[in-house]
């Protein structure tokens, strides 16, 4: 695959990491031969996530307890020996039912933001020191936020995860800025509309034949990171 | 006399902190610590530890007596990540950190072979090294679950001076990285983001290598006359190459605490012991520093530290003077008590500039001495 010599021992953590895009991610870069590390808060699924893809490292953790954060930043170092790419895909989509925003609740809005910004920030945060390290050392360092086109239309009843994820949009472009100079890339990359548990349960009565596969989302993804690291490009 | 008081608030970056800078030439200058960048000149180089702190202390109990137990990890003999059965720990009887550590209770007796349950973790003690409450302990599992037992059981080693239990992100620094520090390298707390940004912008290198922060302090006389134990480090080789470069320039190597101290000074001395035609070649690669430094020491790399603001008579306190005379350090000291100085990990801080050596034949400041070799 075009892919093995860019991606073989590269270091990634992916977060929310048993379902979906992520799960599909961490299925990708194993492939590719990646170093990975996948975070959810099943123990059950971690474990037989992390059973059927050999060589991977599950973390059981929730990216919205800050009491978590570190934890995970550990052991996401351990498991890789450090870290090259940082991906925040653990999304909440706020109350299910989508709600109004004038009916969402505010411990709802609150917890879309916790899973959707906060977490990514605060996990970003405990992992910026590795990545520097890993830029400094000529490895290419980046995190990536995983958004939505929900970040830029204003969807209706798509108030909480919609405004989440437009806030963890613009914080990537931020960070970005203030980042580069220290080596390391902030990216804040749509996947499209998928067929995962996260749309069944925002459209429960989608088509799931005109949703994007979850694999070729985490293609594309794949694609557009590795197009953010000349370095590496090069070298393939 | 009057004593210089401990910082009690876990504030990494206090707004108003300290810097005492005492330069070479014995001058004592105050400053803001947050000028730290200003302080500096074009051409130096900053090197920090970038060693997160692990959450070593794991209260249990020893299972053979049922007896509650803290044990503190204390030191492994490597970095590596996928070796993390064996380390040495200091054990601590009932009781917590609100308990000063040298008023703790005694564990009971530890004998090789004795099973300890630490929430999920089980360790068995392998020995006694030479002391009742010093031990080497082995964890059972596979590497990925000894990890995850450590950082979601243990919490990170607590003080008794401070105001309110740590959490880790009160002792990791912002740059933290790999996890193996049994202290935080707090000298580190002074750096974020906005400071790499400042010494950057004023065309001061900045590089790192990692250091296993040792334990400061048991509570034992018997056992802190042991300390620092030895610590595995790893200086990596584009650190060597910054290092190179700036001797080359000469320009000032500022090493970001005692750990970094030690580790660049140990590097610096093996590879002078494995290539005594080519003294102060420096070494990238990995090493345990088991030296201690002293007014004796002849320091080959570092030409300034920034310390935390230590009480004479410490460890830490003797490592200063392998950087300037005991009589210009009492002058400090008295300095940082007139000022109202803070201690401890979470207080002011203090840069002092090595006073060049006097004895040119054992030099090796000629920066052209000063050569790369491949890592081993």
């Amino acid at each position: 695959m075009a892919h093995d010599s860019l991606y073989g021992g590269l270091r990634v953590a992916v977060t929310g990491g048993t379902s979906g895009l992520g799960l599909a991610l961490v299925r990708a870069l194993h492939a590719r031969g990646a170093r990975v590390a996948f975070v959810a808060r099943d123990a059950a699924r971690v474990a037989r996530t992390a059973a059927s893809l050999p060589g991977t490292h599950g973390i059981v953790g929730d990216v919205a307890h800050k009491g978590d954060t570190h934890r995970i930043a550990l052991q996401v170092h351990t498991a890789l020996d450090g870290l090259d790419v940082l991906i925040n895909n653990a999304s909440a989509l706020g109350p299910v039912p989508l709600q109004l925003l004038a009916d969402t609740d505010c411990e709802d809005l609150e917890a879309a933001f916790a899973t959707n910004l906060v977490g990514p920030f605060r996990l970003t945060k405990a992992v910026l020191g590795a990545l520097s390290a890993a830029a400094r050392s000529g490895r290419p360092a980046r995190i990536v936020n995983i958004t939505s086109d929900a970040a830029v239309t204003p969807y209706a009843r798509w108030g909480a995860y919609g405004a989440s994820k437009a806030a963890l949009q613009h914080l990537s472009r931020i960070w970005d800025e203030e980042l580069r100079e220290h080596g390391v890339r902030v990216l804040a990359l749509d996947p499209g509309d998928m067929d995962t548990p996260l749309h069944a349960l925002a459209v429960p009565d989608a088509d799931p034949a005109q949703l994007k596969r979850p694999d070729d989302a985490a293609r594309e993804i794949l694609q557009q990171l590795a197009a953010s690291m000349p370095q590496l490009a090069e070298a393939t | 006399m009057s004593m210089l008081h401990a910082a009690t608030a876990p504030v990494q970056r206090p707004r108003h902190a300290k810097l005492l800078v005492l330069a070479a030439d014995g001058r004592i200058t105050h400053t803001e610590r947050a000028r730290l960048a200003h302080v500096l000149r074009a051409g130096d180089l900053v090197v920090a530890n970038d060693a997160a702190t692990l959450p070593a202390s794991l209260a249990g109990t020893h299972v053979s007596s049922s007896a509650p137990i803290e044990v503190r990890l204390a030191g492994r003999h490597t970095l590596r990540v996928d070796d993390v059965r064996a380390f040495s720990a200091i054990v601590f009887g009932a009781g917590d950190h609100r308990t000063r550590t040298e008023h703790r209770a005694a564990p009971p007796p530890l004998h090789s072979g004795d099973a300890l349950q630490l929430g999920p973790l089980r360790a068995t003690v392998q020995r006694t090294l030479g002391h009742p409450r010093l031990i080497e302990l082995s964890f059972e599992g596979d590497v990925d679950s000894i990890w995850a037992g450590i950082a979601r059981h243990g919490k990170p080693i607590q003080y008794a001076h401070v105001s309110e239990p740590l959490a880790l992100w009160d002792v990791w620094t912002p740059i933290a990285a790999a996890p193996v520090a049994f202290e935080p390298p707090s000298a580190g707390f002074v750096l974020d983001w906005s400071l790499l940004h400042a010494l950057r912008a004023r065309g001061i290198g900045f590089a790192t290598l990692t250091h296993a922060a040792g334990l400061s302090s048991t509570g034992d006389a018997a056992l802190d006359a042991r300390l620092p134990l030895d610590e595995p480090y790893h200086v990596p080789q584009h650190t060597v190459a910054a290092i190179t470069q700036a001797k080359r320039n000469g320009s000032r190597v500022i090493a970001i605490g005692t750990t970094v101290t030690r580790a660049l000074e140990h590097a610096a001395r093996s590879a002078a012991f494995e290539h005594r035609a080519r003294r102060g070649v420096l070494r990238a690669g990995d090493g345990v520093a088991d030296q201690r430094i002293g007014p004796d020491t002849r320091l080959r790399v570092v030409d300034a530290i920034l310390s935390g603001a230590h009480e004479p008579g410490s460890s830490h306190h003797e490592l200063l003077k392998a950087f300037t005379a005991p009589a210009v350090l009492q002058r400090a000291d008295r300095a940082l008590l007139e000022h109202g100085y803070l201690t401890h990990e979470f207080g002011d801080s203090v840069l002092i500039e090595r006073v060049p050596s006097a004895a040119p034949t054992r030099s090796i400041d000629a920066p052209s001495r000063l050569a790369l070799l491949p890592q081993s």
